[in-house]
């Protein structure tokens, strides 16, 4: 049934804005989401550091605020440390990077670059945003129950978490939520890609960001459900009182444990890292996708190597479900197991390169615009690439005898997901910013919130690569200072620590800027500001219901920049001629 | 798909499908009277199990007339199905010398 | 462009219309699923010092009846959409209607099954054997009730589509068997597993 622009039968103020089904309100409402929580974690984080700095020291203004059962005296307690590590990863993965690039951005620009008029599954978008939102109220919840959150990692190993406070069932609880909203939101992603392309967009003419969108998508699918599966056997253990993951013979504080016994702890180990690691290029690819198209429409040519990106995303896509043990070298497995899980997590390792490798030759010979998105992209490169060699000792099961769980690993992933994904993110709202607000944020306010960030997360992560040689444990409430092997390398978690609370602070220019902007910043003249190549910037701005005033078609690649002959230096995808 | 008789042949094609079901259900529980040790159990179980579940996927669900995109989506899911369940597997068995599982 | 495409006739080079895509990127993921649990299965068996044979715990004639149960239903189903296809309303719903019947009867019976383990105090606490049945059973037994709803919904009051438009009704019938076939698939696996073994 056909409806026009001034449709009589517009939705009220409730189907439109709350419960919408229009891909882009439900990609900024994933947005606002991914942001709060993004904050909200990273404010777990300036918490901790005060313990890891100053072990046993009042934490100065907020430490009365917190009770008796967290921090009497404002001394923080170790299990109180335990809940804010535990809820900071989980917060951070699932309730702030995952939302943000596949459910914020995914949502938003996949739709608009492929010419579709929303995604294939609308209610089912609204239904995968609404489930979030309840599993991350599930999870902020948890903070206020007897015994507080859930305080067993993110990675949430058993018998500890079978035998911990109520937090972990709440955990769980919420963990089925926000596993179920991945579920249907990936099912919409690859139902849209590959139904809803506009005639002419073929698969190799996708721009490389749905491309990465696709794969995660995949990602999600089909290793979610392993780790729904074992969160149900977890929660079955603690309230049922199955043995699922509890061996016989289990001694808690004196008692042995009245329960069946037979069961196996590796089992939670094997199921949760099933998820585990594709879970982590859920977190780099989409990264990769808005980085990729901030440098082609940064350089002005074409991306090197695009067919090549493209089989490597694939590549690491199927790769990432047969690596996963490498989380587990230090658990017992034979030497049979480990060599295969280390050769293919060095497999994997190839195609990551190659797409790294393809975005730096690309800047060969580019006339590369300075603008903010393309500086928090360019940092992207190295960032990434420091993360990404960071985990080769790691993945040897060699090495990883000594380095796994040290702060090595704690360095190793931030800088992938931190100066990694975050700064993807960020560069992604001062890109795509102009397109859904018609509006450019304030470039010097942008410099302020890069170079500091830039310096401040380097000063942050790089020392930890010390400590964690060192050997100095993560999850160590009081930063190591019990342990002979950690004096030497004490002193960096002060240094680390001063350097997250400057980055708290060089984040409030961000902040001030994007709400700043909304209102008073410089409206755009057109709807394509950044003269880029994609069909996101053939729509009105911003894009109404439907998107395009009429069904595009396609007739180039996605980065035709500089053709030859043509009168300017790009060439929109739906435009016929040069 | 259409024409009366195109589906007049389907409904003809489904009974079949039903009344081989019957058959191999009767048949996998009449089996497993007879006692076989464990792995030869295993594998007569699992192999009727297989044919009915193909009968079903290909017939009941349309999945002999779809086109390529369907298997090779499937064919991806049933690849990490079994690397799970056999890695999960494997790894029981492969420990250091001295080492012990417990459960 | 205000109308979604392919929600009724398939695009060209996939054959596919969108909610069969949808659906069977949902069961994908099902598989995955259901596929954790039986590596659970495998995983507990192998590491116990002893397991029961499946039949010494469980009923097998009660087990084989509620399998012809549901591949019965499996039929009744395509029979439903079958019956779209051939524009008679009427037997689409007396074989959907079967279709819920039988469905019913299927947790009818595993609730009795349910009961009589509980009433000899076997829990899932009870063993690790007891403790992968129960969760099997009963995630599967969720699935049956979803598709229960489901169906009663395209029964009653989502069955008003089939006037005003009946090409769409019908995909969304056959995307419902799907969905139904793949919950008899599952039990396909479950029985022989669990009972005989």
């Amino acid at each position: 049934m056909p409806h026009s622009r001034e449709d009589p039968h517009q939705p009220g103020f409730w189907r439109k804005y709350i419960f919408a089904t229009d891909h882009k309100i439900i990609g900024l409402q994933y947005g606002i989401t991914g942001l709060f929580f993004l904050l909200f974690g990273f404010c777990l984080m300036l918490l901790m550091r005060w313990q890891l700095a100053y072990p046993g020291e009042p934490i100065p203004w907020i430490g009365k605020f917190l009770g008796e059962s967290r921090a009497p005296g404002g001394i923080m307690l170790p299990e109180f440390y335990n809940e804010l590590g535990a809820m900071h990863g989980t917060i951070m993965v699932f309730l702030g990077v995952v939302p943000l690039v596949f459910g914020a951005f995914g949502n938003y620009f996949v739709p608009l670059q492929i010419g579709a008029p929303d995604m294939a599954f609308p209610k089912l978008n609204m239904t995968s945003y609404w489930l979030l939102f309840t599993g991350g109220l599930i999870m902020l919840a948890s903070f206020f129950l007897p015994g507080g959150a859930a305080s067993s990692g993110w990675t949430a190993y058993s018998p500890l978490a079978d035998i911990a406070p109520v937090g972990q069932t709440f955990w769980l609880i919420g963990m089925v939520f926000l596993v179920n909203s991945s579920l249907l939101g990936a099912i919409n992603f690859i139902a849209t890609v590959i139904q809803l392309r506009a005639p002419g967009m073929t698969f190799m003419r996708l721009p490389f960001f749905v491309w990465a969108q696709l794969v995660t998508a995949f990602l999600l699918l089909l290793a979610f459900p392993p780790l729904e599966a074992a969160g149900v056997m977890q929660l079955l253990d603690r309230v049922a009182h199955t043995s699922f993951f509890l061996p016989s013979g289990l001694v808690v504080s004196g008692e042995p444990l009245n329960v069946s016994g037979g069961g196996s702890v590796l089992l939670w180990q094997h199921l949760f890292w099933f998820l585990g690691h594709p879970e982590v290029y859920v977190l780099i690819l989409p990264a990769m996708g808005i980085v990729t198209e901030i440098i082609a429409n940064n350089i002005r040519k074409p991306i090197w190597g695009y067919k090549s990106m493209v089989y490597s995303v694939v590549f690491v896509g199927f790769m990432s479900f047969i690596v996963w043990a490498h989380h587990m070298y230090l658990t017992g497995m034979g030497t049979a197991i480990n060599a295969f899980f280390q050769t293919t997590t060095m497999i994997i390792s190839i195609p990551s390169v190659i797409i790294l490798t393809c975005l730096f030759l690309s800047l060969w010979g580019g006339s590369i615009r300075f603008n903010i998105p393309m500086l928090f992209a360019l940092s992207f490169l190295p960032m990434f690439g420091i993360g990404g060699l960071t985990g080769l000792p790691l993945g040897l099961s060699a090495p990883d005898i000594h380095l796994h769980d040290t702060y090595y690993v704690i360095a190793h992933f931030h800088y992938v997901v931190a100066p990694g994904t975050i700064f993807a993110i960020f560069a992604g709202i001062y890109y795509w910013f102009p397109k859904v607000t018609g509006r450019k944020m304030n470039e010097i306010l942008g410099h302020i919130h890069f170079w500091p960030s830039l310096v401040l997360m380097n000063c942050i992560f790089m020392p930890m690569f010390v400590q964690g040689l060192a050997g100095v444990s993560r999850r160590l409430y009081d930063g190591g200072q019990q342990y002979a092997h950690a004096q030497a390398v004490l002193p960096l978690n002060e240094m680390s620590s001063i350097c997250v609370w400057l980055l708290g602070l060089f984040q409030l220019p961000f902040i001030f800027n994007l709400i700043w902007s909304l209102f008073k910043g410089k409206k755009v003249t057109s709807d394509n500001p950044w003269e880029a190549t994609t069909l996101e910037w053939a729509t009105p701005t911003p894009p109404g219901h439907g998107n395009f005033i009429k069904v595009p078609t396609v007739y180039r690649g996605p980065y035709e920049y500089s053709v030859p002959g043509a009168a300017k230096d790009f060439t929109p995808q739906n435009q016929e001629r040069i | 798909m259409s024409g009366a008789h195109d589906i007049k042949e389907e409904i003809r094609k489904y009974w079949k499908v039903f009344t081989a079901l019957l058959i191999l259900t009767v048949v996998t529980v009449a089996i497993s009277y007879l006692k076989f040790g464990l792995a030869a159990a295993i594998i007569v179980a699992l192999t009727i199990a297989l044919a009915k579940g193909s009968l079903v996927a290909c017939f009941f669900m349309h999945l002999i007339s779809e086109r390529k995109l369907v298997y090779v989506i499937l064919g991806f899911v049933v690849f990490f199905f079994l690397s799970l369940m056999l890695l999960i597997y494997a790894s029981y068995f492969n420990v250091p010398p001295g080492v012990k599982i417990v459960s | 462009m205000e109308i979604m495409p392919y929600i009724v006739e398939e695009r060209k080079d996939t054959g596919l219309f969108n909610a069969k895509l949808g659906i069977w990127l949902f069961l994908s993921s099902e598989v995955m699923l259901f596929g954790a649990l039986f590596s659970a299965y495998v995983l507990l068996r192998t590491g116990a010092a002893h397991w029961p044979h499946g039949s010494s715990i469980l009923n097998v004639p009660i087990g084989a009846f509620n399998t012809v149960v549901l591949i019965a239903s499996s039929v009744s189903m395509v029979f439903a959409w079958a019956a779209l296809k051939e524009n008679k309303f009427g037997k689409f719903k007396l074989n959907l209607g079967i279709t819920i019947l039988l469905a019913l009867t299927f947790l009818v019976v595993k609730s009795f099954e349910y009961g009589t383990k509980f009433e000899h105090h076997m829990y899932p606490r009870t063993s690790t054997f007891l403790a992968i049945y129960f969760t099997l059973t009963a995630l599967h037994a969720l699935h049956v009730i979803g598709g229960i709803i489901v169906n009663s919904y395209f029964w009653g009051p989502g069955a008003k589509m089939w006037q005003a438009d009946p090409a769409r009704f019908t995909n969304r019938i056959e995307i419902a068997g799907i969905y139904w076939h793949f919950v008899d698939l599952v039990w396909i696996f479950l029985f022989p597993v669990l009972y005989l073994l």
